[in-house]
This record gives C-alpha cells, structure tokens and sequence, in this order.
C-alpha cells in the first residue's frame, strides 16, 4: 500500500517537473543572457580607398559571445535625417562587430543605428552620425610600397646609366641558359625538330615575356640551322607574339623561307586537354630537344616526363614555385625563378639590360639587409622584452609598416 | 614609327597602372579592372585566331597525309561538335551552360572524364621522376632522398604505425620508458619542421628572387628597353 502511494507520490513530482521545467529554463536563460543594445557604436569614412564606403564598428552585446544564446546578429539602419524614416541597409553577422556600407554617395551626410536582433526581442543602439564618405587622392597604406618602387627604379636607372658610361659589369654562368647551344646542336645533329612550350602562361605573365626573348634566340638558331622548330600554344596571343618573334628571328638569319606558321599551333585553352596535345607531338615528332619555359601548374610533370622517356634533352625555366621540384627532377637544366627573367640580358648582354640586373641584385641585397636587420631587432625584442620594451616596440613599429596594404 | 607606337603604348599603359595603384580616387581608381575588361574582350576575340589556327593547322595534316592525320579528323570532328552544339544548346535553352542540355552532357562525361584522366596520369609520372631523383648517387641527392622518405613517413599512416612498433620494440630496455614518446608522433613533427623551416625558407629566398626580377623586368618593358614581345625589333 506504501508502494503504491509512493509511487503516486513521485508521479505528482514528475507531472509537475514537466510542466515548470520550461518556464525554469526560459527563466535561467532570461536571467543568465539580458537583452542588450550595441553599445560605443562609431562610424569612419573607410580610409585610402575610392569613395561610397563608411565604416560602422561597435561593441559586441554580451549574448554574442555565448553559444546558442538566441542572438542572430545585428541589423544595420541608415537614414539622411537623424529624425527621419531610417532604412535597413545590411546583416552583421554575429560576432562580427562591423559593417562596411558600400552604397553611400560620396559627400553625402548619413546617421546611423545598429539594431541587435534576439530570438525574443530586439534592442536599439543610439543613432550616430552626420558621416559622410570620401575619395582619397593617395593610398598612405601603400607607401611602403611608393618608397620601394621609387629605390629599385632609381637602383636600376642608376645602373644601367653607370653601364652606358662603359662601366663592365659581370654577370654569373647561368647553365640552363649556355646548354641553348648545345641542345639545339644536338636536335640538328639527330635530324630531329626542336618542340619550345611556354606552358600555361598568358601575355600578362611577366615570364612569358621573357620566354619570348629566349624563343627568338632558339629560332634564330634553329634557322641557321636549318632544324625544324614547334610551338604548340595554350593562348591565342602568346601564340600570336611567338609567331612574330620566330618569324623576326628567322629573317634576322636570313632564312626567312623556313617560316612556317602551322609550326607554332594553337592546341586549346583547357590545361590536361593542352598537356594530351603537347605529348602526343612529342610522341609523334621525337624532337631532339625540349624547352619548357613559362608559367606552368600539374601539367608540368606529365609534359616533361614524356619528353624524358622519347630521350629528348630539356631545359625548363619557370616562376611557378611549385613546379620547380619536377622540373628538376626530370629534365637536364632548369633555370629557376629570377634566373628567367635574367635570360634577356644574358643573351642579349647590352649596358641598358646588364645595368637593369644589377640594379636588381642590389636591390635584393638591400632588401636582405632589411631582414636581417628586422630578424635580430624581433629577436632582441623577445629576449629583452621587460627590461627594455622599446626595442619590440620598435619591432612591432617596422613590422606594421612592413605589412601595411 | 611603326615601332615606337608599341613602345608608347606600353609605357603610358605600364605608368598609368602605376599609378591607379597608388591613387584610388576616380578616374584612376577603376582604371586597372577597366583595362583588365578591356584584356578579356581582346583575349575573347583572339580565341578566333587559335581557331583558325587549330584548324588549318590540323587541315594541313590532313591533305598531306602526315603521320597520324587520322587523329587530325576525330580532333576537327570533336571541334565542331562541340561549338554546334554549343551553338544549339545557346539557341534552345538561352544558355549554353544549361544542366542536362546536350553541350553539358557533352561536357559533363566527355570533357570532364578525360581531364580527369589526364590528370591522374600524374601519379605514375611522379613515381618514376621521384625514382630517378632519389637515387642517392650524389650528396645532394641523398639529403633530398633522406628528406623525401621522412616527409612521406610524416603523411602517411605507415610511419605512424612503423614509430608504435618501434618503441614497442624498444620499450624492453630497462629504465627506458618510451610510452610517452607515442603521443608525440615524432615522424609528423619533423615533416612539419621540414616544410615550415628549411623548405618555406628556400621557397620564400626564390619567391623574393622572383617579385625582384619581376619588377626589374616590367622596368626594362616600360622603359622600352625590352622589346621581345615587340619581336625584338
């Protein structure tokens, strides 16, 4: 009989937990996470940039720091008259704690509020305001980069100046760069063609444009002697500057009558479709010797491979970092990043280009020196950091000046 | 004159980029995507060039009867399928680009598989490149070898189970506790001190060799010094 009553003592206790369970958790949850409205809310015209953007920053609402609190985020208002009708002009996500609005006109006045919105209600920060957007006439975030460009133009101008006065200036053996010779002798003496692939690259890669400097002193070679010269493309207009430089570099040796414009293909724009291209005219044609000079991604190897197993010798010269291992490792002579954009001057070994790299290496000796100085200043720092804070500051100082965009 | 224009071009072009870099008030602020607009029109038309190109090339072969012409006439046939049924796709369904349209299927399990076959040509290609790489017939070579093996070892669960054995092996020696070693994943943090120190290092030495030679090279363009893409002339 106890049994029983306890039993529908403890159904009582269970049927009545139920039903206050919810209102002690909406309680708890009212109690431990109080509506708040975005509070220290400002607003900035967005520094160095061309107009119609103004900045909106604020302090984050306690809710939006905690997981699963019901808060979703905060509204953004906008209104010309701080009395006026305001419009909702954008979402901040939460946790963020900003808005960039990138729709006001320039030198108008605008006032703004943020509106912090909960699952169960809603809470207004203070309108702010007049700001208006405007347009800047410099970048100061980029003036790092005015002082550096402004110090290796004048390095370069300087050098090459130095170089016409008849100043001689010595330039490293570049290997990949004097086995040009010898790889298109040795197609010639094979009676085999010479195949030259400026990988992926578009014009407005940098190394494209010196890939062409040393397609025409292949052509000019191959046109003297007399050994046939393919290049399949993967860009229109790289093909169509390939074509010109071949052709000017033929009539330069006074073979202008070997020119043969089907020679230099366009294959396709798509990259394994261009890497399936490039292999089978290795495979059918077996050239003698292989140039891979440009911008290249994973096609790299499959190319560079096959050329290897048809027994073809090949120098391959790229700024693509990450294609550079493969390279290596399959063909006989790879010039390796800056060493590409030196090929011009190397073989063309005039006072304006040799005067130009110099006044690259030591612009990169400087900049070396730079490191250097701001390793051992960083590193100082860290170790010296309580008895003499000045010198992380400092640290801090460059390294934010360094990386500012 | 008819080389100087090239050369003027260019330098006004190359300067005025400069400059929108530096200043982003309107005009220059919106010159760079302008002119970027202005490269991908040009580059659209160009493709006509590469078509023509693609096919007289292949057209050539063809009436010459060169080694392997027969491929010249699938490739041809596989053009002109493609754009005809690009064409039609655009026509039936406003846009070429319509899923289930016969260009998409066209792409979707012609295109693609062959891509995607290509690409995993790559695989076998790494292989015997890594073999002929690795062989440690230099001292170079075989510091890139000893490398290679503990950055594999770092990345692939071999090493992980190949490090639990042996220092359940070695864990006999007496006084020796070696337990705590097995959470350390020793193979994992020397492929991590691999790529993070010596390896970011060298990439970032030739990165800066790069940017460097770049600049001087887009110098030497403005300038007019170089002129290979102005065919040396």
């Amino acid at each position: 009989m106890k049994l029983i009553k306890d039993q529908k003592n403890y159904l009582i206790i269970l049927v009545i937990g139920l039903l206050v369970f919810p209102f002690i958790v909406t309680s708890v949850q009212a109690e431990a996470i109080p509506i708040s409205a975005p509070s220290n809310l400002k607003a900035y015209d967005k520094p160095n940039d061309g107009g119609r953007n103004i900045v909106l920053r604020w302090d984050l609402v306690a809710a939006d720091t905690i997981l699963e609190s019901g808060f979703a985020g905060d509204e953004i208002y906008r209104s010309e008259d701080p009395n006026g009708q305001f419009e909702n002009i954008g979402f901040a996500l939460k946790g963020s704690g900003q808005y960039e609005d990138q729709s006001a006109t320039d030198g108008k006045k605008y006032y703004y509020y943020v509106k912090a919105v909960y699952a169960n209600g809603f809470a207004q920060s203070k309108v702010i305001g007049p700001i208006s957007s405007r347009a800047q006439w410099f970048n100061a975030a980029r003036l790092n980069v005015l002082i550096f460009t402004f110090l290796i133009c004048f390095l370069v101008i300087w050098y090459i100046e130095r170089a016409k006065k008849g100043q001689k200036l010595f330039v490293r053996r570049i290997a990949g760069l004097d086995a040009i010779d010898d790889a298109v002798g040795r197609a010639t003496e094979m009676g085999r063609p010479i195949l030259f692939s400026f990988g992926l690259s578009a014009i407005t890669d940098v190394v494209a444009i010196a890939a062409l400097s040393i397609l025409g002193k292949i052509a000019k070679k191959s046109a003297e002697y007399q050994t046939k010269l393919l290049v399949p493309n993967y860009d229109p207009i790289v093909m169509t500057a390939a074509q010109e430089t071949v052709k000017q570099s033929y009539i330069e040796a006074g073979r202008p009558d070997l020119y043969n414009e089907t020679n230099l293909p366009f294959l396709t724009s798509d990259q394994f479709g261009y890497a399936a291209g490039v292999d089978g005219i290795m495979l059918r044609e077996k050239p003698g010797a292989v140039f891979w000079q440009g911008y290249f991604y994973a096609e790299s190897l499959i190319m560079s491979e096959t050329g290897h197993s048809i027994g073809a010798i090949q120098i391959a010269g790229t700024t693509a970092i990450t294609q550079l291992p493969f390279f290596i490792a399959s063909c006989d002579y790879t010039l390796i990043g800056e060493e590409m954009f030196a090929a011009s001057c190397y073989l063309k070994p005039e006072p304006q280009m040799l005067g130009s790299l110099k006044g690259e290496d030591t612009s990169k000796a400087i900049i070396l020196a730079i490191l250097i100085i701001i390793v051992i200043v960083g590193t100082l720092g860290v170790l010296l950091l309580k008895p003499l804070p000045l010198i992380n500051n400092t640290f801090e100082l460059l390294q934010k000046w360094f990386t500012a965009q | 004159m008819r080389n100087q224009i090239p050369l003027i071009i260019v330098f006004a072009t190359g300067l005025i980029i400069i400059i929108t870099f530096f200043i982003p008030h309107e005009p220059f602020g919106s010159l760079e995507q302008r002119f970027l607009i202005w490269y991908s029109i040009v580059a659209g038309f160009t493709m006509l060039l590469g078509l023509d190109s693609l096919t007289r090339y292949h057209l050539v072969r063809i009436r010459d009867k060169m080694s392997g012409w027969g491929f010249s006439i699938v490739l041809l046939f596989g053009l002109f399928l493609t754009l005809g049924l690009g064409f039609y796709t655009w026509a039936k369904y406003q846009s070429p680009f319509t899923l289930g349209s016969p260009f998409m299927y066209l792409y979707t399990y012609v295109i693609i598989p062959l891509q995607a076959t290509m690409f995993a040509l790559l695989a076998f290609f790494i292989a015997s490149a890594a073999y002929r790489a690795f062989r440690a017939r230099t001292s170079e070579a075989t510091l890139l070898l000893i490398a290679a093996v503990l950055i594999m070892l770092g990345r692939v669960p071999l090493g992980g189970w190949l490090e639990k054995q042996v220092i359940d092996l070695l864990d006999f020696i007496p006084g020796v506790h070696l337990t705590a070693l097995k959470s350390l994943s020793i193979f994992a943090l020397i492929n991590d001190w691999i790529m993070d120190i010596p390896q970011t290092a060298a990439k970032r030495g030739i990165y800066i060799g790069i940017v460097l030679g770049g600049i001087a090279m887009s110098i030497r363009i403005i300038l007019g010094i170089e002129r290979s893409y102005t065919s040396g002339s």
